[in-house]
């Protein structure tokens, strides 16, 4: 250091003395402030901006330092904070999400409901909203649990559908919950159309869990696509609902002639959610199909006169006095019948009759004779023959062979299939169905009020019976 | 003395010694005369800087040498309205450049007091106006010709006022 001294010794004095100066000079002028270079003003001196000019520097340096720390702290205090409040708002973020998710499954439900609902309005007059709460869990047994049981007034056979089509019936009832038999299973069965051939059929289970359609005549053509639908003959499935597609038509080779017809589902009946179980059938539910034309033969049937049974328990009174029809005529007479809803959907199939569900007008379907009054109100049933071995046609092995020819119901000409399950296919020896009342058990029922406008069935106009006709006479 | 290179003889970079009387009294003398003898040529001719340059040279020391300008320069800005310090800067560089010249080079020859006189002036207007231009904010012009003028005049001067103030010089 010393060294340094002595040998700069002359240029450091020349700093020093020229510092001085400088200092000196810088004490004497005052700049103003903005002053342009060039001016002098009494501002400030210029030593004072020299030297905040000077230290400025260093004290940004002391305050940007300070500020660093202070930051730095108030940083790392805040990034607590943060942290807490971060993960308080990633537990909101998840509680927001899965309310969205809930929303969004009531939203899904709502209109699904709200599918359900408008399709109750329009064609079932009670039913009862189900949720799906249980499967069977096995591929052997398609089966349902739904959380409606006899509480609700579920009873065994009833109906299940969505807005899409039929799912299947009420199997099993429990007080609070319900097993519900799928169309698709190897068990089950119901009576469909072909609703452009009007090709009738059972349409069965697969235990594959396939929809098949097993007694159609090789010869009919049946093309993919064709809609199916219900025939109402089962008595379960109301008549006229969707059941699904053709998917392909082949022959059977294990059941030669008849067509393996598949059938898509209309229903997804792997993702079911709500379904309805249909409790009461409408009457009007089949009123917007419109009038069908009655054929010739099944007129020609219903006038026909014919031997009725004799009914000890019935009255005896004479049937069809005003309308030509007598052995037609409301019958409301308790007559024994073989079937009942229940056995209806069992391995029997038969001519439909069905007691819940009035045929389409002027169809001249069988109805069940002690049904036929209360059906009069609508004026357009008669009392035809109904096969005694009706049982909806539904979970047969073999497609009925009964209802052919002129006593055949006006179903298996496709006029009113809804109220048989007879497949359409004549069978080589065709034969007489004994005119037996279907179903007894709503014989109780009173004429309803006359109906004047049952211009589509003359001869089996019930208001023009005042008295009940024992028995059904057969055809 | 000193190791450096030098381009004087041992005759050339000899140290003289003035009196105080001398010392002291030129330089008042000169600053006497350029402030109060209202001469036209005293306004070219810078006679306290041509003595700070003769006294920085002869005594071949550059801290006198540098006290020496500095102490003219700054009662020489007394005597103006100028910040004092402007020329007690500019002349104490000069003295210090005088003093630190007059060791390498001979400033006894005429030709070289003449280019050396030619060169501090325009060193000691340059400093000038640097520092009244950047730190004191003065309005002067470089006026180059006059600068030129200035210091051609000076260095002939100087060349006459030396011969005459190294009758001053102490001698053993």
């Amino acid at each position: 250091m010393e060294n340094f001294f002595s040998r700069y010794k002359n240029p450091l004095t020349l700093m020093a003395v020229l510092f001085i100066q400088v200092v000196g000079l810088a004490t004497q002028v005052k700049r103003p402030e903005g002053a342009k270079p060039g001016t002098t003003g009494s501002g400030t001196r210029l030593i004072r901006v020299w030297t905040v000019t000077a230290f400025t520097p260093i004290e940004k340096m002391f305050v940007s330092t300070g500020h660093f720390f202070s930051s730095g702290w108030h940083n790392y205090a805040d990034l607590r904070g943060v942290r807490k409040q971060n993960r308080e708002l990633q537990d909101e973020v998840a509680r927001l999400q899965m309310e969205q998710v809930r929303l969004k499954q009531d939203a899904d439900q709502a209109r699904r409901l709200q599918a359900l609902l408008e399709f109750k309005e329009k064609f079932i007059s009670k039913t009862v909203a189900a949720q799906v709460i249980g499967t069977s869990g096995t591929e052997q047994s398609r089966v349902i649990t739904i959380d409606k049981g006899s509480s609700d007034h579920i009873k065994v056979d009833m109906p299940v559908i969505t807005p899409d089509g039929i799912v299947g019936k009420v199997k099993e009832v429990f007080p609070l919950s319900s097993q519900v038999l799928l169309i698709n299973d190897h068990d089950s069965g119901a009576g469909v159309i072909l609703e452009s051939t009007r090709l009738q059929g059972i349409i069965k289970g697969t235990p594959l869990g396939e929809l098949q359609i097993n007694d159609i005549m090789s010869d009919e053509k049946v093309e993919p696509g064709e809609r199916v639908i219900t025939s109402g003959g089962d008595r379960i499935y109301p008549k006229g609902y969707a059941v699904g597609r053709v998917i392909s038509s082949t022959p059977d080779r294990d059941n030669d002639p008849f067509l393996a017809i598949k059938i898509k589902p209309a229903a997804d009946l792997s993702r079911l959610e709500e379904v309805l179980v249909i409790t009461k059938i409408a009457e009007d539910t089949q009123a917007g199909e419109g009038p069908t034309p009655m054929r010739a033969a099944d007129i020609l049937s219903q006038r026909l006169p014919s031997v009725p049974k004799q009914d000890p328990n019935a009255p005896k009174v004479p049937g069809g006095t005003t309308t030509g029809a007598p052995a037609a005529t409301a019958s409301p007479t308790p007559v024994k019948a073989p079937n009942s809803a229940a056995a209806a959907t069992e391995q029997k199939p038969g001519i439909a009759a069905n007691p819940l569900k009035p045929p389409a007008p002027g169809t001249g379907t069988t109805v069940p004779a002690n049904d036929s009054a209360k059906r009069s109100a609508t004026g357009t049933t008669t009392a035809t023959p109904g096969s005694s071995a009706n049982k909806a046609g539904a979970e047969t092995k073999k497609p009925p062979s009964t209802g052919t020819g002129l006593t055949t119901p006006a179903g298996a000409s496709g006029a009113a299939p809804g109220a048989t399950a007879t497949p359409p296919k004549p069978r080589p020896a065709p034969k007489k169905t004994p005119a037996v009342p279907a179903d007894s058990n709503a014989g109780a029922s009173q004429p309803k009020a006359p109906d004047q406008s049952g211009t589509n069935a003359p001869a089996a106009t019930p208001a023009a019976t005042p008295s009940p006709a024992p028995e059904k006479p057969p055809r | 003395m000193n190791s450096s290179v030098s381009l004087t003889s041992r005759e050339e970079i000899e140290v003289h010694r003035f009196s105080w009387l001398v010392s002291i009294g030129i330089p008042l003398v000169a600053i006497f005369l350029q402030v109060f003898v209202r001469i036209r040529l005293l306004t070219i001719l810078d006679l306290p800087l041509l003595v700070t340059i003769f006294f920085a040279v002869a005594r071949r020391r550059p801290i006198p040498g540098m006290i020496t300008g500095a102490l003219i320069g700054t009662l020489q800005d007394a005597w103006t309205l100028h910040p004092i310090g402007l020329y007690g800067i500019a002349k104490t560089i000069v003295g210090y450049l005088g003093s630190s010249i007059g060791v390498k080079l001979d400033v006894e020859n005429p030709g070289s007091r003449f280019l050396m006189t030619f060169a501090f002036v325009l060193i000691h207007r340059f400093v000038y106006m640097a520092i009244s231009l950047q730190l004191v904010g003065g309005s002067e012009a470089w006026m180059w010709s006059h600068t030129l003028l200035s210091a051609l005049v000076n260095g002939l001067a100087a060349v006459v006022l030396f011969i005459l103030l190294d009758k001053l010089k102490l001698r053993n």
